[in-house]
């Protein structure tokens, strides 16, 4: 059983890795390092989800699914819940971390703040993949305003 | 069963899969990023390194282990303590050289390769390359200067999976620059 913090040192390499060989500072260039890391994200979230046993992908509702996000998932890949969820009841939710673990290591406060999305792609992607076994399509993007807090939105994508 | 056990059993495996998991990716995407085996085998060495340096920090706050007198103390704390911390596995040691500068660690299974298989244009990929690399980086930062390299894989076909261990040199602290 891998120790968690070997996943932490791995995912901190991976940027630092796609990151010194696409040394294109245009927003292009950028972009597309991101969506790697987006795209990796996603397809560990499905082979998470994928593992999960039947009975607990019967989610009643969506929100319910949401929440298992916050707690199961988080919990398995942070060792911590998220610390809020908030919706729109219209396919719209939040799901805050006040201490997001990939950020911590960073800085706290705006130090760093340009640096903050190359961190979170990845996790986007993560939740965006989960979400995906569950059944449910959606957009993720994160937002920072301070080190380590960081917000993840999550929309759902009907067909 | 209750709901919340069930839950809780699902966490761990969750937790200890997503390594395993994020591993594959990465070595998936390098593969596509590079055109042959041998370059995908010099990244995850070098990426490996990386995590090394800084790893051992972590290694060394968590587990106190004292300096290691000789290799065959470093042999142990690397089967017994940091592969058990860091992969819950716990390698056997072999194949000691005459000299004591060289071993074998002896993977029964290989925690990164569950659910692995190479597919047949990639006969030359070292899948867990990343690991030769953590040692190497992790040993230069207490003084050993070590090569480490796979030399049976399980996922090649090998009955176990077997990392090569060699002392090279103890590396002396460097005069900073200016003064002979």
């Amino acid at each position: 059983m891998a120790d968690a913090v070997l996943f932490e040192f791995l995912h901190t390499e991976m940027v630092a890795e796609l990151w010194a060989r696409r040394p294109d500072p245009s927003p292009g260039g950028q972009k597309t390092s991101l969506s790697v890391l987006e795209g990796m994200g996603f397809r560990v979230g499905q082979a998470l989800g994928e593992r999960l046993p039947q009975d607990t992908l019967a989610f009643r509702e969506e929100l319910d699914a949401l929440k298992f996000l916050c707690k199961d998932v988080w919990v398995a890949v942070f060792q911590k819940q998220m610390d809020g969820l908030r919706t729109n009841h219209q396919g719209t939710y939040v799901l805050q971390d006040n201490d997001f673990p990939l950020l911590v290591r960073m800085a706290s406060g705006l130090q760093y703040l340009e640096e903050a999305p190359k961190f979170l792609a990845f996790t986007c992607g993560l939740l965006r993949g989960t979400l995906n076994t569950l059944g449910i399509k959606s957009l993720v993007t994160a937002s920072v305003a301070a080190l380590p807090a960081c917000k993840f939105q999550v929309v759902i994508q009907r067909a | 069963m209750s709901r919340q056990s069930n839950r809780g059993t699902e966490s761990k495996k969750m937790s200890s899969e997503l390594f395993t998991l994020t591993y594959g990716a990465l070595v998936t995407q390098l593969c596509k990023d590079y055109e042959n085996d041998e370059d995908v085998n010099k990244q995850l060495d070098k990426m490996g390194y990386n995590i090394g340096v800084r790893l051992i920090e972590d290694f060394l706050a968590r587990s106190n282990v004292g300096r290691c007198h000789d290799f065959r103390e470093t042999a142990d704390v690397i089967a017994k303590v940091a592969f058990k911390m860091y992969l819950g596995i716990t390698p056997s040691i072999t194949n000691w050289s005459p000299a004591g500068d060289e071993f074998s660690l002896i993977l029964e299974n290989n925690p990164l390769v569950d659910f692995v298989e190479l597919p047949d244009n990639h006969s030359s990929l070292i899948y867990s390359n990343l690991l030769c690399g953590v040692l190497r980086g992790a040993l230069e930062m207490v003084q050993m200067a070590v090569e480490a390299k796979f030399v049976q894989d399980t996922l090649k076909g090998d009955s176990v999976t077997e990392i090569r261990m060699r002392f090279i040199r103890r590396i002396e602290d460097n005069l900073p620059a200016g003064e002979e």
